[in-house]
């Protein structure tokens, strides 16, 4: 075999060539000139495994610039993993500057949180979506759930909101709780915890969604109403932790359930780790903070 | 004292390092060649072509090394860099009734204008390991026919001559689509579906195939025609006004029969099922044209009551670069959501506990 590894294969700027991110760039247009709307896009095969982001990081791979500064979040830290490996990968194939502050980032592409420090206008945020469709659980049919959306007709899931009501006295969905679009669109949020759900709402930053896996990308342009479904008398409630941050101390945001022990011990620390390394930063100091350990 | 999980990227780093020296092995060992890999295990390149959806030996043979021998992670490496490439344009449709055919057999006939052709097979050996194969033991060269071959007519135009099989379809007066490029809907045309099927899962679509000769969807299917040989690929340049050839393929085609009783729309007569892939595979041949038979239900006027007929199901499903990331996205880390839920569950127990506990005192109260 006579070729060399050099010439066997070598890739654009920001992985994708030109004509799909051209393609993905009309796609992203449509989504904000309809907000909630799942626009079907030709999505690609990434390097990364379908349900691992890769509807996330075409968004992204099709935005990005020289210029910009990505920060990669998974369950609302930088560490993870799975973040990692997107924040090296952009860092590879397109040179960016990447960062772990929010406020510094120009784009941030995540997995199921949101950030806790408020956006501003010119940011963006960029969603991993594993399912897009907000009635797959009801209906598995795409041809039925399209029909549905066309329709306007959410009967569906309002029975489902009411059935748990009727059982459990509240309703029983935590996350990837389903949100009205400026009043026409029921839309998925992505598995965010229900908690992060009024961030949505009249948000300064774009919002993107990409759904790879299942070829659908749809956004919440900057200032747009997103409305949690609920009832008049049982009105959407996010949850509340009991205790502060164990860390920074902060309170009314998101926490993480860590197991100390085979005993029972148990403490909460907050699942934006940028957020608690900035409170800390700051001076900021919870029960458990000592000796500078976490940092 | 809880320290943040730190040192993700050290890990995987470290992670990439043990992959990259089990992947070698023992170093005392030579290292797989490309050629090696490409000649000795060339229908294992040939899947990794066919589901990869890309027709290069070299990068198929490359990606198996590369995933180690795990034909999924090698699929989703050709098509991880196949999905980079520009698209110049589309060649002509190839002309399989032209192959330069080494294996040609047809279940419907005793025998046919081209003759039937075994090609190297394994059907008719004996599976009994053979020792021999751990040695490098001498291999004599194959046999060879004298003489060019006489044109093999595919044995669906035998049958299109009487009309008793339905016709090949009209796909020709418009561009077919292209699932790489255009956004998938349903109900799909045959086009797509058939491209979709053409680099769909083997596994999943033998079993599929399988479940139709079970009774689900019971086709009655006879094995028309299987050939596999070389095809040229002819590519339309504008700047000279006419198709040139650009190279060969390898392809395997599968044309299947199947009984059809004739519905308010047709009149009774055989029907088809197509499936053509990169390289030699005949499973997947044959499965891909029995679903892709069993999926034509809805065009033909037939119940749809099996799996292998429900095209949304079969077609959703059958990408195993999207199935195995899917699957394996779990081993992700959840805990943001499990923490969500561990809240509800916790908070609807207390709530089961106090009604529990108002239930006794009631009852107790009552007594």
């Amino acid at each position: 075999m006579t070729t060399q590894p050099a010439e066997l294969a070598t890739y654009n700027f920001a992985y994708l060539d030109e004509q799909t991110k051209r393609m993905i760039r009309r796609a992203i247009l449509k989504a904000i000139a309809i907000p909630g709307y799942q626009v079907p896009f030709a999505s690609r095969e990434m390097p990364m495994p379908y349900g691992w982001g890769t509807g996330g990081v075409q968004v992204t791979a099709s935005i990005i610039g020289p210029d910009d500064t990505l920060k990669v979040i998974d369950q609302g830290a930088d560490d993870t993993t799975n973040a990692v490996s997107i924040r090296a990968f952009f860092a590879k194939v397109a040179e960016v500057n990447t960062t772990t502050s929010t406020a510094d980032a120009t784009i941030i592409q995540t997995r199921h949180r949101i950030p806790e420090e408020k956006l501003v206008e010119g940011q963006i945020l960029v969603y991993q979506v594993p399912i897009p469709e907000p009635l797959r659980f009801l209906e598995p049919r795409e041809t039925e759930t399209r029909k549905m959306h066309a329709l306007e007709d959410y009967g569906l899931m309002h029975v489902k909101l009411y059935e748990d009501i009727a059982r459990n006295g509240h309703i029983a969905t935590t996350y990837a709780y389903p949100v009205k679009i400026k009043g026409r669109y029921v839309m998925d949020p992505s598995p965010t915890p229900k908690f992060d759900n009024p961030k949505m709402d009249q948000s300064e930053a774009l919002q993107l969604f990409g759904a790879g896996r299942e070829k659908r990308i749809y956004a919440v342009p900057p200032y747009t109403s997103v409305v949690s479904l609920d009832f008049e008398d049982f009105p959407f409630e996010v949850n509340r932790f009991d205790q502060p941050c164990a860390l920074c101390g902060a309170e009314g945001v998101y926490l993480d359930e860590v197991v100390l022990d085979d005993r029972g011990g148990r403490m909460f620390a907050c699942s934006d780790t940028d957020h608690c390394e900035k409170r800390r930063a700051a001076g900021h100091k919870g029960s458990m903070a000592s000796e500078g350990a976490a940092t | 004292m809880y320290v943040a999980v730190k040192g993700g990227e050290k890990a995987i780093r470290n992670a990439h390092r043990l992959l990259a020296d089990r992947r070698r092995g023992d170093r005392s060992v030579p290292a797989l060649t490309l050629a090696q890999i490409a000649g000795q295990l060339a229908l294992a390149v040939d899947r990794v072509m066919s589901e990869g959806a890309l027709y290069d030996r070299d990068l198929a043979a490359l990606a198996v090394k590369q995933a180690r021998g795990d034909m999924i992670e090698a699929i989703f490496l050709v098509r991880a860099y196949r999905t980079t490439l520009p698209r110049f344009g589309y060649s002509e449709p190839v002309d399989t009734g032209a192959m330069h055919i080494e294996r040609r057999i047809s279940a419907t006939y005793k025998d046919l204008p081209g003759g039937q052709m075994l090609g190297p097979t394994f059907d008719y050996t004996h599976r009994l390991l053979d020792p021999e194969l751990a040695g490098d033991a001498e291999v004599p060269d194959a046999a060879r026919r004298q003489g060019e071959p006489a044109r093999a007519m595919r044995v669906s135009d035998i049958l299109a001559e009487d009309g008793l099989i339905e016709g090949d379809g009209d796909a020709a007066t418009e561009m077919p689509g292209d699932i790489t490029r255009e956004p998938m809907e349903f109900p799909m045309q045959r086009d797509t579906r058939l491209q979709s099927l053409s680099r769909g899962d083997e596994g999943f679509l033998l079993a599929l195939a399988y479940s139709t000769q079970r009774g689900y969807a019971r086709s009655h299917p006879f094995a028309g025609e299987i050939r596999i040989g070389e095809v040229e690929v002819a590519v339309d340049m504008p700047e000279l006004g006419f198709a040139v050839t650009i190279g060969r393929v390898q392809l395997t085609e599968c044309q299947m029969i199947n009984q059809f009783k004739g519905s308010s729309q047709a009149p009774p007569q055989f029907t088809r099922g197509y499936g053509l892939v990169f390289g030699q595979s005949e499973r997947k041949a044959m499965a891909m044209a029995l679903c892709d038979r069993a999926m034509r239900a809805r065009e033909l006027g037939e119940d749809i009551v099996a799996p292998a007929q429900d095209e949304e199901f079969v077609i959703s499903h059958c990408d195993n670069v999207q199935a195995s990331g899917f699957v394996e996205h779990l081993k992700l880390p959840h805990y943001v959501d499990f923490q969500a839920e561990l809240e509800l569950v916790r908070t609807m127990r207390a709530e089961h506990e106090s009604r529990r506990d108002a239930g006794e005192t009631a009852a107790e109260a009552a007594e």
